[in-house]
């Protein structure tokens, strides 16, 4: 299996050497895993829906969650303003959250159509999505995390003592949209070592909240319950850590863009990285 | 990058890299979209695959057939527990029942067992009873706690003796939660063996220290505390011990499972 560090250069070029950067499995586990995730979202968001509030605890305080969708009514019962609470401070968000355009008008529903899987409301389905591709994803997420310790390459997302002190350089460096260049883009800098170890770590915490939420996986590993603060305190770490991962994609699509998206979509899927040689 | 674009080499790697991106994007969009039936007969047929992972997964974890749902202490009691589904069933043979204190209402039980029984709830209250203080999960994602006593359905089979073909217990409700035409509205579930002779299973007459209210299901209701709520039938009428519940009403093992949800309800 190559590895990055271990990158041959395939050929040299004046605009630089064609690299060999990711191998076919993490290459097919990066694809699986992204379309599992965009279901995975969608269908939860339906789940969600069913009952749109958070709660840090074992069971649900319907009377104050610290996070909830709702709707406020006109006289006749017509959902008229869809409301977004946070630690009890209520915001309007009308068409979005709470309250959004349905096939018949404004319907009460926490996340909107658009966001959900199915589009329309239907628990039942929703779940069947979830748990047919939550298979697909532990047993993707198995084959990733087998390669990721049997072949060490957990040592290129571990960033070193060197690498956090470089923080602030790398963090200027990315607002300049300073890229590297040479033979630093053949290591992941520290900002990507930190953000792509955040996501290998947050999908099996996701994964355990998700099965806490399970009553029979309960009975087998009561510990869960403990490790999570409750079975509603798992269902807010499992939606709140999805909330992080759809950020971690949001900065993951627009840096692939800025930092050259071709490239980038090339190395992902034939595996082939050029990298751009420092500018003397 | 935009010398790359002149090279022609890396120009068709990119379009051919490009195109093989836009291709997967383009199978994960249409479940967005309208254009793709995400609940057609095809689509659940593969989906619903799951369910038996999740069972057969589910079932080897639980090791041992007895492994316990965890039992609270009465300070961990919700002081607000969310009634859902039928909470004041009109059913006619109810509503009369109900108006009687449940005096003339009897637990049939029956089907492929060899001593079929009609008890009273007095009959109930005078067997050997199980207290249990639980967490009940709603297939929705909500949960709420509550005290439930009654009779272990185990000592209820055992007494009636079940046939050797027995497979699963249904269990008829007194409510129509969907009115129909063809009487399919009307509740039921069915459960296996392993769940029926659970420890934790009971048939509750009492919740929070009280008799069971109408809307949490009197005068009777299980509780197979490791599977969702859907599951813990309210206003039992009659149990029966059968071989296959591909007869009965829709053909797949309960109200809800009738209309999608799975019939193994662990997660």
């Amino acid at each position: 299996m190559t590895s990055l560090s271990s990158a041959l250069p395939a050929r040299a070029a004046p605009e630089g050497r064609l690299i060999f950067r990711h191998s076919a499995l993490v290459r097919v586990c990066h694809w699986v895993n992204a379309i599992c995730f965009i279901v995975l979202l969608m269908s939860g968001l339906q789940i969600f829906n069913a009952s749109p509030l958070l709660t840090w605890a074992q069971t649900t305080n319907f009377d104050r969650p610290f996070f909830s969708l709702s709707a406020r009514h006109d006289e006749d019962g017509n959902p008229i303003a869809g409301v977004t609470t946070i630690f009890g401070y209520p915001i309007v968000t009308t068409g979005v959250l709470g309250v959004s355009r349905g096939d018949d008008g404004l319907e009460e529903r926490g996340f909107p159509s658009w966001a959900t899987l199915p589009p329309y409301q239907d628990l039942a389905l929703g779940r069947r999505w979830h748990f047919f591709f939550a298979w697909i994803l532990v047993l993707n997420g198995l084959v990733y995390f087998a390669n990721l310790l049997l072949n060490r390459h957990v040592r290129e997302l571990w960033p070193s003592l060197a690498d956090l002190r470089a923080i602030p350089h790398d963090i200027a460096d990315h607002l300049r949209l300073r890229f590297p260049t040479g033979d630093d883009a053949l290591r992941y800098n520290v900002l990507q070592k930190l953000a792509y170890l955040s996501v290998v770590i947050a999908f099996p915490i996701l994964i355990l909240a998700g099965l806490t939420m399970s009553p029979a996986v309960d009975a087998a590993f009561p510990w869960l319950l403990d490790l999570f603060h409750g079975r509603q305190a798992a269902r807010a770490v499992h939606f709140l850590l999805a909330a992080y991962l759809v950020l971690f994609l949001i900065v993951h699509l627009v840096m692939v863009v800025l930092s050259g998206p071709i490239n980038n979509m090339r190395s992902m899927i034939t595996g082939r990285y050029r990298v751009k040689e420092t500018q003397r | 990058m935009s010398r790359d674009l002149i090279r022609p080499r890396s120009l068709r790697l990119s379009r051919r890299g490009l195109l093989a991106g836009l291709g997967v994007s383009a199978a994960a969009l249409p479940l967005s979209a309208c254009s793709f039936d995400t609940g057609s007969p095809a689509a659940l047929n593969i989906l619903e695959k799951a369910e038996a992972v999740t069972k057969a997964v589910q079932r080897a974890l639980l090791g041992p057939e007895t492994a316990m749902a965890r039992e609270f202490e009465p300070g961990a009691i919700s002081a607000f527990f969310k009634p859902n589904g039928s909470t004041d069933p009109e059913d006619a043979d109810y509503v009369a029942l109900r108006k009687g204190g449940f005096a003339d209402w009897r637990l049939e039980v029956g089907g492929l067992v060899e001593r079929p029984m009609k008890l009273s709830l007095s009959d109930l209250r005078a067997l050997p009873a199980r207290s249990q203080i639980t967490r009940h999960d709603c297939v929705e994602g909500w949960s709420c706690i509550g005290q439930w006593k009654g009779v272990q359905l185990s000592s209820i089979l055992t007494t009636a003796g079940l046939k050797p073909q027995a497979r699963y217990i249904a269990l008829f409700c007194a409510d129509t939660l969907e009115q129909t035409l063809d009487n399919t509205g009307r509740y039921y579930e069915t459960i296996g063996l392993i769940d029926a002779f659970h420890p934790q299973t009971i048939l509750a007459y009492e919740m929070n220290y009280a008799p069971l209210k109408v809307e949490h299901g009197a005068p009777l209701r299980l509780r197979v505390e490791r599977q969702l709520g859907y599951k813990m039938a309210k206003y039992i009428m009659r149990i029966e011990a059968i071989d296959d519940f591909a007869k009965i009403s829709r053909g797949r093992g309960g109200f809800w499972e009738d209309r999608g949800y799975e019939w193994y309800a662990g997660i």
